[in-house]
């Protein structure tokens, strides 16, 4: 065996290392980079989907945003009071509370509940079935269950039921990505302490609207007399919750004939 | 093809367009395909390759012949390239992250990708292959390299206009890409033979 060989090979390639080691290491000190820390830290606190809630380019780009002062601290809303809260720590500066939301679905129409127009037998896509005759059913706010929000939904807190979206709010951060997709705008992000909604959101004439599903409004206005904090009004034909004013007395869930008002989680 | 038989213009087309790293010796494909779809930054990639390959041609040559060679160990070339190539591309990524900030954003993962760019290691290889001299192997690495240069810009050019041209949904992307490098392939075919 030929040990010079081997001790040569070895001590010429370590040598290379060392050598060109040493220069980058020289070269790191002349090119170094002045880095604001901060970035880093307010990074390590957002929630880093890259869902772009917050109207920056990933969350890079909104980490840089906030230490440049350019963003809100509470901008990142998947990330919600929790992150706000770092965030303002290393940015020392005073948080003003945020509210935390949660995207609500606004129907109950799920299969066999509202009445279907025709069977859809085409690709799985809300939108694509909505440009169908009108849609598949026959009311034309209803959820038609393809699945267009859960499919962009990075926090995995949408799923079906009986063909009705179901939205969970512990999974859910608001980041309202589901608000765009649905073709009948069904989901709106609402503060999370209003857990009682309407759940329905067709603007049919009474006449219409009640033979179109179980739990369709039909603006009756029992709700708004039952109200006692002017909370409630029927407008174009479909009952509409303020949820400033809103004490969750649920006096109007208790009237509702369609029983279209409900109680969420 | 020696630089004193051919002369240098001849010496720079067989380099740059007869034997060129992408269309000819398909070699350098990754960043060619990761990087072409914005001229600006197709330019950036290109420069930083050009300055790569002419660096690690000159040093690898440098290493070979005074270093590997005398102590009878050039089946350790490979390994010794790649260390030259790597440290090299090290300190580029920290020069470009100093002076040109947006360039290192918009590089983003190709510049480090350098490093196993099959086109660098490609030519110091094919160099020491050919014999090539100190001035034909730093020559050969700079025409090879802005060979390579043109390649991804003219591909870039033709991305960003395939970008507003109506193509079909299964062809966008990728697929199109594709194709268009095997027409410019062909194309490149046409300077084969020029140099004898």
């Amino acid at each position: 065996m030929n040990t010079t060989a081997i001790i040569a090979a070895i001590a010429v390639l370590g040598g290379l290392g060392i050598v060109f080691g040493a220069l980058i290491s020289v070269t790191d000190k002349v090119f170094a980079v002045q880095v604001d820390e901060r970035v880093a830290k307010v990074r390590e606190n957002v929630a880093g989907a890259n869902c772009g809630a917050c109207g920056y380019p990933g969350c890079d780009a909104f980490s840089e945003a906030v230490v440049k002062g350019e963003a809100p601290v509470t901008g990142c809303t998947p990330g919600g009071a929790k992150s706000a809260e770092a965030l303002a720590g290393i940015m020392g500066v005073v948080s003003e509370s945020m509210e935390p939301s949660v995207a609500r679905i606004r129907c109950q129409g799920g299969c066999g509940i509202s009445v279907d127009r025709y069977e859809y037998t085409g690709i799985k896509s809300c939108a694509h079935a909505a440009s169908l005759a009108g849609g598949p059913k026959v009311c034309p706010s209803a959820c038609y269950g393809l699945g267009d929000c859960q499919k962009v939904c990075q926090f995995d807190a949408i799923s079906f039921e009986n063909g009705l979206c179901v939205i969970d709010p512990e999974k859910c951060t608001a980041c309202g990505m589901c608000v765009a997709q649905c073709p009948n705008s069904l989901i709106k992000l609402l503060p999370k302490a209003a857990s009682v909604t309407v759940r329905c959101r067709n603007t049919q004439p009474p006449k219409v609207a009640m033979p179109v599903c179980t739990y369709s409004c039909i603006a009756c206005k029992r709700c708004e007399k039952a109200c006692e904090y002017d909370a409630i009004h029927v407008n174009n034909f479909l009952a509409e919750i303020d949820p400033a004013k809103c004490t969750r007395c649920e006096a109007c869930v208790a009237v509702c004939p369609k029983k279209c008002i409900t109680v969420s989680a | 093809m020696r630089l004193s038989e051919i002369g240098i213009f001849l010496f720079f087309i067989n380099a740059a367009f007869s034997n060129n790293f992408i269309f000819s010796r398909f070699l350098g494909c990754c960043p060619f395909l990761g990087v072409s779809n914005k001229i600006e930054t197709a330019t950036g990639m290109g420069v930083a390759v050009v300055f790569v390959m002419t660096l690690a041609s000159l040093i690898c040559y440098l290493v070979y012949e005074y270093l590997l060679v005398p102590l009878g160990l050039s089946y350790l070339n490979t390994i010794a390239f790649i260390l030259v190539i790597a440290s090299l591309v090290q300190m580029i990524e920290m020069f470009i992250k100093k002076s040109l900030p947006s360039l290192y954003t918009a590089l983003g993962i190709y510049l480090p990708l350098i490093t196993t760019n099959c086109a660098v290691l490609g030519v110091t290889l094919l160099n020491q292959r050919s014999g090539y001299g100190l001035l034909e192997s730093t020559l050969n690495g700079m025409f090879g390299a802005i060979g390579f240069l043109m390649a991804i810009v003219l591909m870039a050019g033709v991305r960003e206009r395939l970008e507003s041209s109506d193509i079909p949904k299964a062809f966008r992307g990728f697929p199109i890409s594709l194709i268009i490098a095997g027409f410019m392939s062909v194309a490149f075919m046409g300077f084969t033979g020029l140099v004898k």
